[in-house]
């Protein structure tokens, strides 16, 4: 099965091959090798605390634990999705001392003493956030997946517009932005819906933050 | 009970619930993060491991040589499943391709290692340190390059690759008006939020899996064989399904890896395919190249109508029937279809949302907006004109009701249709504007389904059946269903969902999941209604309203008829040949308006409207958002959406949501949906119609009619971006 096209293998050939190598007739692979494996480490881990939800919680956590892990798997907090776990679909949005972040893009242990609101945190199904309410009313949802991180970018959008922040779609950056359907869609572009609620989406925070729809 | 006979006047015609616009049931579980998906299931099963799933690195060949030393010493590591290992593993129904590969590799991130470890860093730690050797086999991932190889595949759930009427050759040639033009679409991927996810745990020989699935049954089924086991040792659970498209008909690597790492590891395991994996390891939708020839008399009446699509699949895998609505939607005397099949050693082509209409209409409706430009006629006056209300294969055999029609006409007034112009004249500021018009069309489909209802003391009734809600709106509608025939208010229901330990149903896939799922909860419920009128010593024909049952002078409530025990009642409907003998079809009409930058090409959506005819609807409010969902996905396809494919190695290069470009909320305008007031009695007691796929079909090509009636280019190749129209657009004044 060994063609000359194996021969050829560009650099970029090479990098799509990742970790693994391509075999030829000729090679003695490294990987067969029976190279002394070295003995197993344990993982470093650190301790940290920080504020969830108005609680102090205290954990001891491998150090590559991403915020978003250290929520889901320790903390059994999984309202904060896991969608790609690279920073692309908004589906794990918290709130990190008044701001909205990815908290798959970033590790647990460097939250330390920090105050993190999760959807948990802003509501309950007894008692639900107005954001959380509007989501109902509007439909803004199908399968709810990315729902809980559209929610937490939705509460945190109000609140940067109202601090003035401006957006790639704000015409004059010296006036305050006003919050308009524009303004509301460019900054909730981070959080990837792919049933597609984006209409009724933009209907619930406009709800929300008391501008006519 | 035995559906055979159109539908007369029954209690959901009351519509006293179902119909109502109401809030999703479980609406405040999926916005307080509280609904449990898959990987989420910490409480089922006590002492759960991490499994990560390793890829090849080929697309095609065989694995020369694997090492799991270092990764077997690496810290927490428990168990490393490979084919070597697993034991004999028989491939799903379902499946073309093995969900664990090896020593033969048959596409680019097949699974091939399953790495159980402690946690999940660990697992993925580990995962990277499993060497493998591959020995590169020749493969063909050109579909332009392997449509001559291509060939005339089999059947395929009754279809014939191949259909002519009349003298389709002959007709074309005689046509005054002739259009002949070749489409391409791309493979498409998708992209569900939720990533395939699974935790199973093994008690003795029973395996439990929580995982994310469409069609419960079906893969249940599937994993029996796949293990060799016994179907009653195995029970699937899937509650909540974060976005399936297609995408979770079946079986993935996630669920079959999770079920041999639980064996290994001895104890529970969870496994969610990482985003990056997933392009590459499970289904798309595929590429198709297709030719359209239309030939009309000179005023506009089709007399020949032939489609012919070419695609590829994996060897024992079936083509995208692309030309599957082009031989019901529009009348003409001669007619051909056909679609060929190439051998593509690309990962695993399958069903998503509307196959075959999805991209089918992508070229048709294009194809008829250019041969109304060479009559010289408006694109919506041509398709009305050329409307059939029979098979125009069978004119014997009606549609059970079309109203194609009615849609394209309220839509071109509502939407303002009549201030479209000629191509490339209308401006706003920057903006070239154009509007675009393409007719939707997408068959009903009815499966047996069934479900169990139980009567509680409290008058609390609860459907049990293993559909499944993708986001569809499946536990309200069924929620309304149980809630109007046993009359009792919406919040005495609950619906329990996605379970194998309960009755069979129809599951959720083409667009046959609503109608389908509803009608077997009405056909439990009718045997429910009979156990209370029984138990009750009432008479046969009481009425079930406001939480009690009547007849004559009595009035009972509902829930006494439980006072000394639970009452349940299980049915499954099926189906006669009410199906043959009428075409049940969905109808729809999708208008758009986009900008497109004058300078830069850039494309925007401005508006959006889509009309709908697809029987009754059971709660518009779903619905509507099922609807606009579709658009969206639609627009994606007309205007971003492409898998792009190495032809070198055989895979797909952007396999991630930062490569493949999905819409965000920035591309999407506020969208309008009116749904034509209808109930179709031939489909089901419940005389609804499914919708939930009429809404992405065509909405592509109204898409790319509208940037053709902006800008006067006509881009046959999607996705229609900005370099397609760049040096074409109309000179800057």
């Amino acid at each position: 099965m060994q063609t000359p096209e194996e021969f050829e293998l560009s650099r970029r050939g090479v990098l799509v091959g990742g970790a693994a190598s391509v075999a030829t007739v000729t090679l003695v692979p490294i990987g067969t090798a029976t190279a002394a494996t070295p003995p197993a480490k344990s993982p470093p881990t650190a301790k940290v605390a920080f504020e969830v939800n108005g609680t102090v919680r205290e954990l001891e956590l491998d150090t590559r634990t991403s915020l978003l892990d250290a929520l889901r798997e320790h903390l059994h907090l999984t309202g904060t999705k896991k969608g790609c776990d690279h920073g692309q679909c908004g589906a794990c949005t918290v709130i990190v001392d008044g701001r909205r972040i990815n908290s798959c893009l970033t590790l647990a242990v460097m939250h330390e003493g920090e105050k993190i609101t999760t959807i948990e945190g802003l509501g309950t199904p007894d008692k639900m956030h107005a954001m959380q309410d509007a989501f109902v009313t509007h439909d803004g949802y199908q399968c709810g997946y990315c729902t809980p991180g559209q929610i937490c970018s939705a509460v945190a959008v109000l609140d940067e517009i109202k601090a003035g922040v401006p957006s790639h779609v704000t015409a004059d950056l010296a006036a305050a932005p006003a919050v308009t359907k524009v303004e509301l869609r460019e900054r909730m572009s981070g959080n990837i819906c792919r049933c597609g609620a984006y209409s009724n989406i933009i209907d619930a925070i406009t709800d929300v933050a008391g501008v006519k729809a | 009970m035995k559906f055979d006979t159109p539908a007369t006047t029954n209690p959901i015609d009351q519509m006293k619930i179902v119909g109502k616009p109401t809030n999703r049931i479980e609406g405040p579980l999926k916005t307080t993060g509280t609904a449990p998906y898959a990987y989420e299931r910490h409480d089922v099963a006590a002492n759960q491991a991490y499994g990560y799933v390793v890829g090849s690195a080929i697309a095609k060949g065989r694995i020369a040589s694997m090492n799991l030393g270092e990764a077997r010493a690496a810290p927490g590591v428990i168990a490393i499943v490979t084919a070597d290992n697993a034991g004999k593993l028989a491939k799903g129904d379902f499946n073309t391709a093995k969900l664990l590969g090896g020593p033969d590799i048959e596409h680019y991130h097949q699974a091939i290692a399953l790495v159980v470890a402690d946690s999940f860093e660990q697992a993925r730690a580990a995962a990277s340190l499993v060497r493998v050797e591959y020995a590169r086999g020749k493969g063909a991932y050109d579909l332009a390059a392997a449509i001559d190889t291509a060939i005339k595949p089999k059947a395929s759930f009754g279809t014939e690759p191949d259909s002519a009427v009349g003298n389709f050759a002959a007709a074309f040639a005689a046509a005054p008006v002739q259009l002949d033009a070749r489409y391409t679409t791309p493979d498409h991927s998708h992209a569900m939020m939720e990533p395939h996810a699974t935790i199973a745990a093994w008690k003795g020989d029973k395996l439990t899996v929580w995982t994310s699935n469409q069609m419960i049954a079906w893969s249940v089924g599937d994993m029996a064989k796949t293990l060799g086991i016994p179907k009653e040792n195995i029970r699937f659970d899937s509650p909540y399904i974060g976005g399936g498209f297609g995408g979770k008909l079946f079986n993935r690597a996630d669920v079959l890896l999770a079920a041999l790492g639980a064996k290994a590891a001895k104890r529970p395991v969870k496994v969610a395919l990482p985003r990056p994996l997933m392009i590459n390891n499970t289904t798309h939708r595929p590429a198709t190249i297709q030719r359209v020839r239309l030939g009309a008399t000179a005023d506009g009446k089709l007399t020949a109508i032939g489609h012919e699509s070419w695609s590829g699949d994996l060897p024992g895998g079936g083509p995208e029937t692309a030309v599957a609505q082009t031989r019901l939607l529009y009348a003409g005397e001669n007619r051909m279809t056909a679609m060929r099949l190439a051998v593509l050693d690309l990962p695993e082509g399958n069903a998503m949302r509307a196959p075959g209409e999805a991209p089918g209409l992508m070229a048709l409706e294009i194809a008829v907006d250019e041969l109304a430009e060479k009559l010289g006629m408006d694109p919506v006056a041509l398709r009305v004109l050329n409307d059939t209300q029979v098979d125009p294969e069978k004119p014997s055999r009606p549609f059970s009701q079309r109203q194609l029609n009615k849609c394209l006409e309220t839509g071109a007034d509502k939407f303002g249709w009549s201030k479209r112009a000629k191509p490339g004249v209308t401006r706003d500021g920057r903006w070239l504007v154009g509007m675009g018009v393409a007719a939707a069309f997408r068959n009903n489909l009815n499966g047996p389904s069934a479900a169990r209802v139980r009567l509680a003391k409290s008058g609390v009734v609860t459907v049990e059946t293993d559909m499944t809600d993708i986001g569809t709106g499946t536990y309200t509608i069924i929620a309304q269903t149980a809630a109007e025939m046993m009359g009792v208010p919406l919040d005495k229901v609950v619906v329990k969902l996605g379970d194998s330990a309960f009755p069979v149903s129809a599951g959720s896939g083409g667009q046959w999941g609503a109608n389908s799922s509803t009608a077997g909860v009405y056909a439990a419920c009718v045997k429910l209604r009979e156990a209370v009128v029984q138990k009750l010593g009432l008479a046969s024909d009481a009425v079930f309203a406001d939480g009690k049952v009547k007849a004559g002078r009595r009035s009972v409530a509902l829930g006494d008829a439980a006072a000394d025990g639970e009452l349940v009642a299980e049915d499954n409907m099926e189906y006669g040949d009410l199906a043959e003998k009428f075409q049940q079809s969905t109808f729809g009409a999708h208008f758009v308006e986009v900008g497109v930058d004058a300078m830069t090409g850039e494309i925007r959506v401005r508006r959006m409207l889509a009309v709908c005819a697809a029987g009754r609807i059971l709660n518009p409010k779903a619905a509507r958002s099922q609807v606009i969902g579709a658009m969206t996905m639609g627009a994606g396809a007309a205007l971003m959406e492409e898998l792009a494919v190495d032809k070198r190695f055989g895979f797909f290069v952007n396999h991630d949501l930062a490569g493949y470009e999905v819409p965000v909320h920035a591309d999407i305008p506020h969208q309008d949906v009116i749904f034509l007031d209808e109930a179709d009695p031939t489909t089901s007691p419940m005389k609804a119609k499914g919708v939930g796929e009429l809404g992405i079909c065509g909405v592509a090509a109204a898409v790319a009619n509208a940037v053709y009636n902006a800008t006067g280019v006509r881009v046959r190749n999607y996705p229609i971006t900005l370099d397609k129209l760049l040096g074409k657009l109309p000179d800057m004044v």
